[in-house]
């Protein structure tokens, strides 16, 4: 096995050789990797730690491994309460990073975000409609109707935008008008629902991972551990399919299922989102171009980071959110959005600049 | 000899026929050159030799086999294809977008052997782009860019190379370098190379082969000294002009006047129609005779 390091004037990749198998990542991912995943680290136990009982970061990793504190409330405030909530913002925000890559890689659209192209209200409709319609939802079939909802909106799209012609502007008003008819009927379920449900709903439509115990969070387990490596597995192709859908099939990818099975993933990571923790805003549309400038353009470096720096954004959303004006909490939702829109008005005038 | 043809080939967009029952042949190592105006579907049959077009009728072979029955990596490694106008994504380095070129040379395993690395650096050798290996492709000229994307398609280490206009929008220098670029590929590493150009002189100075098209047809095709004729510009492209032998290497000159006389080309066509009916093949006759 040999691990090169770049030669001065030689590839700015880092190649790893063995029978058998070879990769290539771009020299910036290993280092930025670590660092993101120790500031998600330290986030996470800051998550953890805050609220209106504080534990100390140290008794927090304590009590997540298992360890004495000194301390009997600590094991049931952190592994009841708050390690749950937290890891669901973490899942979320990873899932929603990955979704992001996928759709700006695919689209060649650096707008286009699982939100905006109105996928996560597709999700939410029907999932809000199952709440107010059939009230007790078992947590495993609220993804799986998301999914429903999500693979609609999805569809149309590719119907009305995509296949005439990629240009970026038309996808995006058609993802965006497709949005507010998904957020005009959701209202409309509001309406009509029971007061309680209807409550439930709310909360949730924000974008929250308020309250979420281990309940919401194995369900949205599955979805990770399939569609997060298989996103990896197909980053080759999406770098293909990023050069425009020609290229893609003059170099031999099999363009149509090769894009299918992206848009599936992507599809599928934001549908689980939102229903775990609603649709949280604009994570999707912030994480991949952060990463971007971190680790460039290569997708099998820019995956795993998007989805590092998707969980730090959610987890730190969240922790603001609920340190802001306490004991008020705001959702985490509510945190992205406020600083995600204002990021996508900066991209969209860098666009009609450029 | 001709690893690349075509039997009664028929291409079209929905239902627009664009080229019906054409057959060409591609001679290899040689740089083949479509001509012919707008929409004479030029790039059309390139798009349906690379297998981007699926055939409506007809055949489109590589060494005797179905292009379009061929496993797409297997002919990926055959065939490289270079679309009009291309973009690179934004920050996408000139040495990254080359080594997307290897893309059916790996699998999921062998994601970058050493085979790849050297593909790589020989491309950016020949195209002359080792220097500007690390810059991000959209702060180059639009001549390096070009030379960028054509290394893509050179660490493909494909036999034969299409390329779909590869000097439109470029300045005239820039043309020339693309040009010679591809002169130079022909002649050292023995590429068979089809591009589909605007400039009839490009053509003929940088071509050994010329296949001119109207309206979806083949009206001649062999060495630019036999095929290109004043009538050959009056048929094709509808000009009154002269060609003359250029005065440094021989190749055709041609030096347009104004329009051709309406009623001549129409003839001129259906001429053309009733030769193409007879099933005459090398419409060049038509001219030359």
């Amino acid at each position: 096995m040999s691990v090169e390091t770049p030669r001065p004037g030689g590839a700015p990749w880092l190649t790893l050789r063995t029978r058998g198998l070879s990769l290539r990542i771009d020299r910036r991912v290993p280092p930025v990797l670590t660092i993101a995943l120790l500031v998600m680290l330290a986030a996470m136990v800051f998550n953890i730690g805050v609220g209106e009982y504080p534990i100390p970061p140290l008794d927090v990793v304590r009590t997540v491994l298992g360890l004495p504190t000194g301390n009997e409330d600590y094991a049931f405030i952190v592994n009841t309460l708050r390690l749950p909530r937290m890891l669901v913002a973490a899942l979320v925000g990873m899932a929603l990073g990955i979704s992001g890559v996928i759709l700006q890689g695919l689209t060649r659209n650096p707008l286009a975000d699982p939100g905006i192209l109105g996928i996560s209200a597709g999700a939410g409709l029907v999932a809000v409609t199952l709440i107010v319609v059939v009230q007790d939802v078992p947590s495993g079939v609220l993804p799986v109707a998301a999914f429903a909802g999500a693979v609609t909106v999805a569809a149309l799209i590719y119907v009305l935008a995509w296949r005439g012609g990629d240009s970026p502007i038309r996808l995006i008003l058609v993802g965006i008008g497709l949005g507010a008819i998904c957020g005009a009927a959701t209202t409309l379920m509001i309406t009509f629902g029971d007061i309680y449900d209807v409550q439930r709903a709310l909360i949730w439509l924000t974008g929250s991972v308020y309250g979420r115990s281990w309940e919401e969070f194995w369900p949205l387990v599955p979805w990770i551990v399939v569609f997060g490596p298989l996103a990896l597995l197909l980053a080759r192709d999406l770098n293909a399919l990023n050069l425009g859908e020609d290229v893609a099939r003059g170099l031999g990818s099999p363009v149509a299922w090769r894009r299918g099975l992206l848009l599936l993933t992507a599809v599928a990571l934001a549908a689980a989102t939102v229903a775990a923790a609603g649709t949280i805003g604009f994570v999707g549309l912030m994480a991949p171009h952060i990463s971007r400038r971190l680790v460039g353009p290569d997708h099998s470096g820019l995956l795993p980071t998007a989805g590092v720096i998707g969980a730090l954004i959610v987890v730190a959303a969240d922790l603001v959110g609920r340190t802001l004006f306490a004991p008020i909490e705001l959702p985490a939702g509510l945190i992205t959005a406020a600083v995600g829109a204002p990021f996508f008005i900066g991209l969209l005038w860098h666009q009609r600049r450029g | 000899m001709s690893r690349l043809h075509t039997d009664h080939l028929t291409l079209a967009y929905d239902q627009a026929v664009i080229i019906s029952g054409m057959d060409v042949s591609i001679p290899s190592g040689q740089i083949t050159a479509l001509v012919g105006p707008n929409g004479c579907g030029k790039s059309t049959l390139l798009r349906g030799l690379a297998r981007l077009l699926a055939p409506k009728g007809g055949t489109a072979f590589l060494d005797g086999k179905a292009i379009h029955q061929l496993p797409t990596r297997e002919l990926a490694r055959q065939l490289g294809i270079l679309p009009q106008s291309p973009v690179a994504p934004e920050g996408l380095t000139v040495r990254e977008l080359v080594a997307q070129g290897r893309y059916p040379h790996q699998s999921w395993l062998q994601q970058w052997a050493s085979d790849d690395e050297a593909a790589v650096a020989k491309a950016l050798d020949l195209t002359g782009m080792r220097d500007l290996a690390d810059r991000p492709v959209d702060a180059l000229s639009g001549g390096q860019r070009q030379r960028d994307w054509i290394a893509m398609t050179l660490a493909q280490e494909t036999p034969v190379i299409l390329l779909d206009e590869p000097t439109t929008f470029l300045d005239l220098s820039h043309q020339i370098e693309v040009l010679q670029l591809l002169e130079r590929l022909n002649r050292d590493e023995g590429r068979t190379i089809v591009m589909v150009v605007h400039d009839l002189n490009h053509a003929t100075r940088h071509a050994t082969h010329l296949i001119a098209l109207k309206a979806g047809a083949v009206v001649a095709a062999g060495a630019p000294a036999e095929v290109v004729t004043p009538e050959l510009l009056r048929i094709v492209f509808g000009v009154e002009g002269a060609v003359v032998p250029d005065p440094r290497s021989g190749v055709p000159l041609c030096i347009a006047y104004g329009l051709a006389d309406l009623s001549l080309v129409e003839t001129a066509h259906a001429d053309e129609a009733a030769t193409t009916q007879e099933g005459t093949r090398g419409a060049s006759q038509l001219v030359l005779e």
